[in-house]
């Protein structure tokens, strides 16, 4: 498909001006991109289970929360992961994601949409618990402060090198997810998502497929989750919380899911009214509100189906245009 | 496609193109303020941009001589995003000082802003003991102009004692400000030879405590709580309508002149403690109550009170500073040289950068006050503890030497 060729080329064009241009925009404006970067792993995470496999998970804060909280924990207690061990954090972090996910994901896969969802949400609530209630470990309410970024010759505490190492890891998580998307694994999802008794049908062993995007998911949310304890250098359990989840769900939503592009501008558009709009006008939840409540009406395919739409509307007739709406852009 | 191409970029170009950093001003004088102004504490958060507001108002915006840019950012209650308003404002409003934080969480997650941006933050309300304790070498930009949970209430473990109360139950918010509270009043309290016989941990937010309420002991002489925003409103009325009479004592929160008003009559006569009343029958408190009042058109509680504390507290270092910031290290060596009249009364720095201040033993009774008609619910001060340190009378060494309060410390030795 040429079609494909052009969409990445025009995803990393946007990236390398992105990357581009938020170093020369003033250090605000750097730890905000910093912050929605991390987080757009999480939502791109989800993704795969909306967008791709068809399953809304209600929890991926749990993985999050997690990665965030072991980063935490090993700085603050053993004074691990402060230099070049940072990297073996990254490690474990999405280690640890994958192994909660690999746990949870025995109780949740069995169940399909709603229940899934409340599954999922009871399990996550499951984790905060946790991590409000584990005062030795967690700090409780209070949470956890880390003192300072790691450094490896690499000074992480500088907020640029800091985003253009975030930067990279969000790059290449969107690179890797947009491999598994592309892979005959990645097909088979979609499969799920369309038709999951056909596919059963056909032989697939649809459980494990979906047990084995549960648990990749799980992974990139404890990636997500160690870049955004540095990013904060706090954890509490407000990162755990449902809000997270929601929030991470509700961005692949405004984005349009199943595109992972759609998770990312989802992310920025939400960031950006959340933390930049806010800090210029009170009223930003309305805009916020607002821009929910007309993508879902007006936009059932989130921000990415804009295209679809205009060129639906300026050259009906065409099938190409027609044919667009009616499936999701893959 | 192109469109899609367009949009990325647009949406990318106006993010970014909206961030140009404000220059400089010559002489003014920029503090930042962060206080949930949405969500569920954002009554609070008023409160607390109230109490700061109305002093520059009342001084025609200037503090010490140099004009206030006041500036304020909405943390939503989160310390998340207090740490990225607080990032905000030191990177690019470039604030000389950041003030506020409610929650003792996001006085957590602030206070390392301050040591990585070097950047004073004056805690005007957050409580969270560690800060100004166990854990202040960490912080060398950080004071604190309000309180810590547990200094009120070691007094009043000492006064509940006073009062001849043998047996107490603790019973108080699951987080970390509760037992912070509970802890320095069962320190006390059994040092002085009570003992607390039982401890109840309600989650924070509970609106029913029909499981909590009958599984209370019948042979304590007295009850501590601490019950934060909707749990202060009803948890007497709960145990009350229960046919418990058992005396409460508890913490100032609580009854807490922001809860107060919307309180029924069943509070009558309950005692608690804070470094703040309305009710305290001074010149000074009493024209900042009515000062306040005729501008809100309510009663200032301790947010208010301490914000606007703090802003007369800077306002005279300022002034000893002849106007220009002298950075944050100098500025607080002329914050803990004030010995600052407050409506709150004498108030000043001990050398953990914790307040040394009065605390007043209250009981809530019903009568007009302050040449105001109406019969209302006032937060009688009945004993003045006065200049009370974060320390009680355990010395620092001594008190610094005991863990940080929690909810397995002090361990509860009388329960069954």
């Amino acid at each position: 498909m040429v079609n494909q060729r052009i969409k990445i080329a025009m995803v990393a064009a946007a990236l390398v001006a992105f990357v581009y241009v938020v170093p020369q925009s003033g250090s605000f404006v750097v730890l905000l991109a910093t912050r929605a970067m991390a987080f757009a792993i999480l939502a791109m995470s989800v993704d795969l289970l909306l967008g791709y496999t068809g399953m809304s998970s209600m929890g991926q804060a749990a993985y999050f929360g997690v990665g965030a909280y072991l980063t935490a924990v090993l700085a603050t207690k053993f004074h691990f992961g402060m230099g070049w061990d940072f990297w073996l954090v990254v490690v474990l972090g999405i280690l640890i994601g994958a192994a909660l996910a690999a746990v949870f994901g025995l109780f949740a896969i069995r169940a399909g949409g709603v229940y899934f969802l409340m599954i999922t949400l009871a399990l996550g609530q499951c984790v905060w618990g946790l991590a409000y209630r584990w005062n030795s470990l967690t700090g409780g309410d209070n949470g956890i402060n880390m003192s300072g970024r790691p450094n490896f010759g690499l000074d992480l505490g500088n907020e640029v090198i800091f985003f253009y190492l975030v930067f990279a890891f969000f790059a290449v998580s969107m690179a890797l997810m947009y491999v598994l998307v592309r892979s005959p694994f990645g097909q088979s999802l979609a499969g799920i998502r369309e038709r999951e008794l056909r596919m059963q049908i056909l032989g697939y062993n649809t459980w494990l497929h979906k047990y084995i995007a549960f648990i990749i998911a799980g992974g990139f949310g404890g990636l997500a989750g160690v870049l955004w304890a540095h990013t904060n250098g706090h954890v509490s359990p407000e990162t755990v919380v449902l809000t997270t989840s929601v929030d991470s769900l509700l961005m692949v939503v405004l984005g349009g899911a199943g595109t992972l592009v759609g998770a990312t501008i989802g992310t920025a558009i939400v960031f950006g009214l959340r933390e930049y709009l806010s800090t210029l006008v009170p009223w930003w939840q309305y805009a916020l509100g607002g821009v929910y409540v007309l993508t879902i009406l007006y936009l059932p395919m989130g921000l990415m189906g804009i295209p679809s739409r205009l060129r639906q509307r300026f050259s009906q007739g065409k099938d190409e245009g027609s044919k667009k709406l009616a499936t999701k852009p893959s | 496609m192109a469109i899609k191409l367009q949009k990325v970029l647009l949406g990318s170009c106006l993010a970014l193109g909206l961030a140009s950093t404000a220059p400089a001003g010559a002489e003014e004088l920029r503090i930042g303020f962060i206080a949930p102004v949405t969500g569920i504490f954002a009554q609070v958060g008023k409160d607390m941009t109230d109490g700061f507001q109305m002093y520059l108002d009342e001084h025609g915006g200037k503090l010490g001589g140099a004009d206030v840019k006041f500036i304020v950012e909405d943390d939503q209650g989160k310390p998340d995003a207090g740490v990225t308003k607080a990032k905000k404002l030191v990177l690019q409003d470039h604030v000389h000082m950041f003030i506020g934080g409610l929650l003792a969480s996001t006085g957590y997650a602030l206070a390392p802003v301050s040591t990585a941006e070097k950047t004073l933050y004056i805690s005007s309300v957050s409580s969270a003991d560690d800060l100004t304790q166990r854990q202040l070498s960490k912080y060398p930009y950080f004071m604190r102009t309000s309180w810590t949970s547990s200094l009120p209430h070691q007094p009043l473990g000492q006064w509940a004692c006073d009062q001849g109360y043998k047996k107490a139950i603790v019973i108080s918010a699951d987080y970390a400000f509760g037992y912070e509270t509970a802890g320095g009043f069962q320190k006390m309290f059994e040092d002085c030879g009570g003992k607390v016989i039982q401890k109840i941990w309600p989650p924070l937010g509970t609106k029913d405590f029909g499981p909590y309420i009958p599984t209370m002991k019948a042979d304590a002489d007295v009850i501590f709580t601490t019950m934060v925003g909707p749990m202060a409103l009803q948890f007497p009325k709960q145990l009350r309508g229960a046919g418990n009479k058992t005396p409460i004592v508890g913490s100032g929160v609580s009854y807490d002149e922001f809860v107060l008003p919307f309180m029924g009559d069943e509070v009558i006569g309950d005692v608690s403690a804070l470094h703040y009343s309305a009710a305290i029958d001074t010149p000074a408190n009493q024209a900042f109550v009515k000062a306040y009042r005729a501008k809100f058109g309510k009663v200032p509680g301790y947010y208010s009170e301490n914000n606007y504390s703090t802003a007369m507290w800077i306002d005279k270092a300022m002034q000893k500073a002849g106007g220009k910031f002298p950075g944050p290290e100098e500025f607080i060596k002329l914050m803990a040289s004030i010995k600052l009249d407050a409506p709150r009364g004498p108030v000043e720095l001990d050398d953990m950068r914790n307040p040394i201040e009065n605390v007043y033993i209250k009981k809530v009774e019903k009568k007009k006050m302050f040449g105001y008609d109406k019969d209302e619910l006032w937060n009688t001060v009945i004993k003045t503890y006065p200049k009370v340190s974060q320390f009680w009378t355990y010395g620092k060494e001594k008190f610094l030497a005991q863990p940080v309060y929690d909810r397995d410390f002090p361990p509860c030795k009388y329960c069954e």
